[in-house]
């Protein structure tokens, strides 16, 4: 690791202030940001620890949702009985990722800001435009059976491991942000991460120094709840491909994918064509899809993972 | 959090270490340290406790595990400094008056290791696990996430994943759980 001063914050003004510096960083959980500091991918020259701010609750919303503290660990919002009973597809989606040791330690905002597992982004030997911008991307004709077909460029191919994040976008999750200049604003999830494009190494739409503080559920919607993961392991691996899947007796709902994309994948387009099935969905959710030559099975994948989940949450 | 390029950080002159109190099986431990060394570092290196062990120092072989205010957690990949106040049980912490843990018992007699040097990590992680099963948690196999499940042992299974043994001695560590769970000796 690269030295660092290191800071616990007291407050969450000051933990702003601390972390607008462009070269500090805040850190939560750890499980992946220490990570990435022991390889040098991460270099913060200094670290504000947002650890013992009062942001570990869950609470009941005015309208009927929750209001779930950035801090709240993975563990502990996955075994909290209202969030079992009321959206079930975010307990089973926090379930299928990691370990219980990470999921003690890993934070909801963390969970949501973790970076890419993508090989060449953790691969100090190669290029990789995430990790420096403008060296090039060794994805593209590498080790890439793992990366996104979806909202790629021709600078980056990493997706979003985030099972978290699959969930919460499926649930119109809201993401409650305050700045270094004390300004409180209010992010949908599906607009916090930002397109590759020509800039992969910009990833949300945060600026220096602003926090995640909260993510807000809306009241459940209605129908029945499923989240289905296929990875290459039983337990704790990443997804090839996910499924969030919420399903109304009459068909309708709304479907996000994990594992194809640099944020959960859901367009409205595609969720018009719930009641015709899987196939039809899939086709809209896939179009402009750019497979590679190791990761064309995502695309068949899709439509399976979906059927089955369609399926399941049908009962 | 927002993110950044890995841009090359500009070095300190020097480090300023940094003090911290950790409480470790029940005994305090005051600490003047460099903030890099981890959870892991310091229990082996400065407070000599080396039951703990070091796998793959990346969070995902949970021989580092050890168990932080009843939880248990990847030693490797949490920094010492962070841990001021906490209450910290490594596998040196698990015996009472010299009798072994219950768990550490039924691994013996469940033959639950070869090598062994997962072991210390696999018995923390199966003791928070009873503590977690108890406090009605779910798992990735729990069918309806709604209910407290039986703890089977493809629940065992599930919920240490986050520990790897190499010497797979997986069928006696499920058996030696079992046991414990099932309170008795078999």
């Amino acid at each position: 690791m690269k030295p660092f001063s290191y800071e616990r914050a007291s407050g969450v003004a000051a933990a702003c202030a601390s972390a607008a510096e462009p070269t500090a960083k805040f850190i939560a959980g750890g499980t992946n940001l220490i990570d990435l500091m022991k390889l040098q991918i991460e270099t913060p020259a200094h670290l504000v620890d947002i650890g013992a701010l009062p942001l570990a609750d869950v609470e009941e919303t005015q309208e009927g949702g929750l209001r779930i503290g950035a801090l709240v660990t993975n563990s502990a919002l996955a075994a909290d009985m209202r969030v079992r009973r009321r959206y079930p597809l975010l307990s089973q989606a926090i379930l299928a990722g990691a370990s219980t040791q990470l999921r003690n330690k890993a934070t909801t905002g963390g969970n949501l800001l973790q970076r890419t597992r993508c090989p060449y982004f953790y691969d100090t030997t190669k290029p990789c435009n995430k990790r420096v911008p403008g060296s090039g991307c060794a994805a593209l004709a590498g080790l890439n059976r793992m990366n996104a077909v979806l909202g790629v460029s021709d600078n980056c191919i990493a997706a979003h491991p985030s099972d978290m994040a699959v969930a919460m976008t499926a649930l119109d999750a809201r993401v409650e942000t305050v700045a270094p200049d004390g300004a409180a604003r209010t992010i949908p999830l599906d607009a916090l991460y930002r397109a590759p494009g020509n800039t992969p190494h910009i990833e949300t739409v945060l600026a220096p120094g602003e926090l995640i503080r909260s993510v807000v559920l809306p009241p459940p919607p209605p129908g029945r709840q499923r989240y289905r993961k296929v990875r290459d392991r039983a337990s704790y691996a990443f997804a090839l491909v996910s499924v969030g899947a919420i399903v109304q007796r009459d068909g309708t709902g709304r479907v996000a994918l994990g594992g194809v994309a640099h944020r959960p994948w859901r367009l409205e387009a595609a969720e018009a064509e719930m009641p015709r099935g899987a196939k039809a969905v899939t086709e809209k959710l896939l179009a402009g899809a750019r497979p590679t030559h190791e990761n064309a099975f995502k695309l068949p994948l899709v439509e399976r993972t979906l059927a089955a989940a369609l399926a399941e949450a049908r009962g | 959090m927002a993110s950044r390029p890995a841009e090359a950080a500009a070095e300190p002159a020097q480090i300023p270490s940094q003090k911290v109190a950790l409480t470790v099986n029940g005994r305090r431990h005051a600490l003047d340290i460099d903030p890099r060394v981890t959870l892991l570092d310091a229990l082996r290196e400065n407070l000599a406790l080396t039951g703990t062990k070091k796998g793959c120092d990346q969070g995902q072989c949970g021989a580092c595990t050890v168990i932080v205010n009843g939880q248990r957690i990847n030693s490797c990949l949490t920094l010492a400094v962070m841990h001021a106040g906490d209450e910290i049980t490594t596998i040196e912490g698990l015996a009472e008056d010299g009798d072994l843990h219950p768990m550490q018992a039924a691994f013996v007699r469940h033959d639950g290791l070869q090598c062994g040097y997962c072991t210390p990590g696999q018995i923390c992680s199966a003791v928070a696990l009873l503590a977690e099963h108890k406090a009605g948690w779910p798992s990735h196999v729990t069918a309806d996430v709604a209910t407290v499940p039986a703890l089977t042992d493809t629940e065992i299974a599930e919920r240490m994943s986050g520990n790897i043994c190499r010497c797979a001695a997986y069928a006696n560590i499920v058996a030696a759980i079992r046991d414990v769970a099932e309170g008795g000796r078999s």
